[in-house]
This record gives C-alpha cells, structure tokens and sequence, in this order.
C-alpha cells in the first residue's frame, strides 16, 4: 500500500504516492530524479546522502520517505547553478575541495546545516560536524579550507543563518 | 531492501499505545537510526512501524517544578546536546551526546531510542546513570517511573513491558552541577560507536561524591559502586585503586573493534586520566 505525501523539495511542493519502506534518499533520486545526493553506504556511515530537512542535515538514507511528509527538503540541486553558485559550492571550487566529487553534495548540505545552525563556526566545530562524512580523494584539508571560506564570504554577506 | 510495513504515526500517546496494541508485531519509530539500518541489514522489519515524533508533549525539554529537567522522548540527540538547560546544569549529558554518531545523525537520533536500542554501547546511557536518571514510560496499564539502574537487562533488552512507550527521561535535581570526563576510544571519532569507554562524574556541592560508568565493557551498559566509593574516601590519590576495581568489574568481549584483555586495559586507563582530569580542573577553579 502506498502513502500520499506532500513534501516541499527545493522549494517546489510535490505530492507523491511513496512505500511505506522507500528511503527519503530513494525518493529523490529515483521519483524525483534529483541524483545529487548519493548512496554511498545506505547505512548512515558515509554522509554522501545528506540533504537538508526542515534546515538540518540528515542522513536521507536513514529517513523514511513518509517521514518528509509536510516538511521542506532542500538538496544540492536546491543552492545554486553554473553562474550562480552558493557561496558553498564556490568556495569547494576554489579551494579544490572537489576531486571525484562523489561526497561533495554530502559535504556542502553538511557544512550548510552547520552554518544554519553556526554562521561563525570554529575550525573544531567544522571537524567535528564533517566527521560523519567520509572523502577518499581530497585529504579534507581542503573541504575544512572551503567551509571555513565560505563561512566567512556568508558572514560578510550578512546571510548566514538563512535557511533555504 | 527493506521488507515491506505498515508506517503509522500517533498525534498523542494514547493513540501511540492503540496503534501498538493494534497489531501483533509493532515497534515505536523514533530517529530510526538503530531500526532502519537493522530493518535493512537483516532484512526483517516490524510488520508495523508507531511513529512517535508528532505526538507534541514528547518533543519537549523543560524544567521540572523541583529542579530537575525533562527531556521528551522525540527531542534529538543533537537538541539535547545544544539545549541551555542541559549545557548549564546538566553538560555530562550534553557531551555523552555530543560523543554519539555523527553530525547528521545527531539531528534525528534520541536519547530515548538510544536506551530503549539498550546496546552496552549507547553514549547516553553513561551519562543517565552517572546523574541516576529516571525513565517515564506509558503503557496499557498506565504510568510507570523507572530508574535507569532498573532498565538494561542485556544487550539489546531493557526491562520495559510489552508496549510501554517511553515518553521521557528525568535527571533529578540532585544531580543538577555535576561535572564529568568522558574517556571513549572508537575505530573511527566522530561517526563509530565506542570501543570502549568510562565517564567519571563528580556530583555538585561539597558533596564530592563520584560516580563511575562504563561502556562497551560488559552486557549493559553499567556503574561501578566499589569504585565510585573508593573515590569518594582517597579522592585522586585512589585512582589507581579504583583503576584496578573497575578492571576487575567489567566483563568485556572480544570484537571486531577490540580484545578483551585491550579493553579491560582501557578502562583502567582511561578511569585514572579521568580522574586527574576532574582533579585538574577543580585545581584550575581554586576549589
Ligand atoms: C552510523 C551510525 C553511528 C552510530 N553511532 C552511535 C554512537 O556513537 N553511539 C551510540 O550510542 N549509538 C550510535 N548509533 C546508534 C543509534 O544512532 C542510537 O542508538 C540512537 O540514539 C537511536 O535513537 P533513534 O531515535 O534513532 O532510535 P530508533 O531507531 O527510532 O529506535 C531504537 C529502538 O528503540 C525503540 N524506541 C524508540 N523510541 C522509543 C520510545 N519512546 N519508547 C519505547 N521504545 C522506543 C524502537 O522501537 C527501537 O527498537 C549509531 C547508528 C548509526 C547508524
Ligand atoms: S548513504 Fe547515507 S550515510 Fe552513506
Ligand atoms: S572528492 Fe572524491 S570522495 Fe571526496
């Protein structure tokens, strides 16, 4: 038996017919073919799943579709495009915090849920919210760089804090 | 893949209760951190999921009229973490909490479930011992109070009834200014559960009186009595001694993120740099 949810995605209210055993993750990649956030482990270890629910980062592969259901999700797909990137997403970019780019999404929905909740935070803080989020390629040195970069490009902004 | 459930979800605890009693296989869903990956690890689900997060009073944290504050059985891990009222007169919890999973997971996980999981492991649990916590359930025959010292029975089994609902967790006045030092080791800070650890707890006032838990050491979650006690007359000077009692106590297993022997080792190590540290920092304050 599906369930009919309502759930605000980037924005963008969307009603579906979801099972009751489907994966926020698995919604959104497979009924909503928004394929930013990846399924790295599907076990909550790995953090390339994390989107934004209500302006928190969660792991969506631990988050029942249903449980979205009259809640704001806001994914990768969500911050900005080519030519108008968020703050995060130009800061990864200059600093090199990219290379495969499997975890980024993870890392930025990450690092945005942090600055929501801390536009100021410290080098610890940044650590410490990005352990549950693994990269096989960059070394991190350059993800904590970019976080903290783009932390600041926000503050001088004057739009940390912003939920999108 | 997850096997197939029902996914129901209670406005209030009542209805909480009826849609558990309603089906012959039932389980209360809260952050589902520990349900969801298990559903899909063993490939078996509950045949229906009680999702407890929009009954309104779980989600609450406030102060109780004597002192002591109530933590609601929805609020997450990572709230709790960060609320006033813990950091101020409660932080050994709010750094047991800060210790457990990873960021992200924080956000959705509870204290709650991370007792009623009941794994020797659960960060949580420390801390609810050390400040003799109280857990409220509600269950087809009403209100119960149970004492943390009361709850774990083994792994992954707690003493609460068939149904019963925890609806929240009490830290007592009493326990209000406690100061402790967590000592946790893990493969892997920030996101893996403890290989083992010990939180040594100073009860506030003059009273001095210490309390010792560990984890991942034994079936449950556990305090060490002869130990707190021995640090209660000797202070610093009988770390070592206690060092040795909490050793001696435990009854660790060998896994894949440790021995036995490495463990129990461990407890030893990490009760003594516990208790200097708690020294130091009472040194530090000039009291
Ligand atoms: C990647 C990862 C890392 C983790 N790291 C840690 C760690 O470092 N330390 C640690 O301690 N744990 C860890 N865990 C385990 C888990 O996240 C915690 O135990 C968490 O607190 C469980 O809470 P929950 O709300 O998600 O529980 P759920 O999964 O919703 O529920 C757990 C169990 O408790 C029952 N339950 C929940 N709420 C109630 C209630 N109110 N009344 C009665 N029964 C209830 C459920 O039916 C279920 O059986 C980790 C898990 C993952 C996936
Ligand atoms: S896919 Fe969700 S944490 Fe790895
Ligand atoms: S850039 Fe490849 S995993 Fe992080």
């Amino acid at each position: 038996m599906t369930i009919a949810i309502q759930v605000t995605v980037n924005g963008q209210l969307e009603a579906l017919e979801v099972e009751p055993h489907e994966s926020l993750l698995g919604m959104l990649r497979e009924r909503l073919d928004l394929t930013g956030a990846k399924e790295g482990c599907n076990e909550g270890e790995c953090g390339a799943c994390v989107v934004l629910l209500d302006g928190r980062a969660v792991n969506s592969c631990l988050v029942l579709a249903v449980e979205a259901n009259g809640r704001a999700v806001t994914t990768i797909e969500g911050l900005g495009h080519a030519g108008a990137l968020h703050p995060l997403q130009q800061a990864f970019l200059e600093h090199s915090a990219v290379q495969c780019g499997f975890c980024s999404p993870g890392m930025i929905m990450t690092a945005l849920g942090l600055l929501n909740e801390n536009p100021t935070p410290s080098e610890a803080d940044i650590r410490q919210a990005l352990s549950g989020n693994l990269c096989r390629c960059t070394g991190y040195r350059q993800i904590i760089d970019a976080v903290q970069a783009a932390a600041a490009a926000l503050g001088a902004a004057g739009q940390a804090g912003r939920r999108p | 893949m997850l096997r197939r459930f029902e996914y129901t979800q209670a406005r209030s605890v009542e209805e909480a209760l009826a849609l558990w009693q309603g089906s012959p296989d039932s389980r209360y869903l809260a952050g589902g951190t520990d349900l969801i990956p298990r559903a899909r690890a063993t490939g078996r689900a509950p045949a229906r999921l009680v999702d407890v997060k929009a009954v309104p009073e779980l989600d609450q944290v406030r102060a109780l009229p004597d002192g002591g504050l109530s933590i609601g059985a929805a609020a997450s891990v990572a709230r709790v973490a960060t609320a006033p009222e813990v950091r101020q007169r409660f932080p050994v919890l709010a750094t047991c909490c800060q210790a457990l999973g990873s960021y992200p997971l924080r956000q959705r996980a509870t204290v709650a479930g991370n007792i009623c999981n009941a794994s020797p492991c659960a960060d949580t649990a420390a801390a609810l011992l050390d400040l003799d916590a109280v857990v409220v359930a509600s269950g087809p025959r009403g209100v119960r109070r149970v004492s943390i010292h009361e709850l774990f029975v083994g792994p992954g089994q707690t003493s609460l009834e068939r149904g019963e609902l925890v609806t929240a967790i009490e830290l007592p006045a009493a326990s209000a200014g406690a100061r402790g030092q967590l000592g946790r080791l893990t493969r892997r800070q920030g996101v893996d559960i403890a290989t083992v650890a010990v939180l040594v707890t100073v009860l506030p006032a003059g009273s001095l009186r210490h309390r010792v838990a560990l984890l991942s050491v034994s079936p449950t979650p556990m305090r060490v009595a002869e130990a707190e006690n021995l640090l209660d007359q000797k202070g610093p000077d009988g770390a070592a001694e206690a060092a040795a009692i909490a050793r001696a106590a435990c009854r660790p297993i060998d896994d894949v993120r440790g021995s036995a022997s490495y463990r129990r080792d461990m407890v030893g190590v990490l009760l003594e740099r516990a208790v200097h540290a708690l020294a130091a920092e009472r040194g530090g304050r000039g009291a």
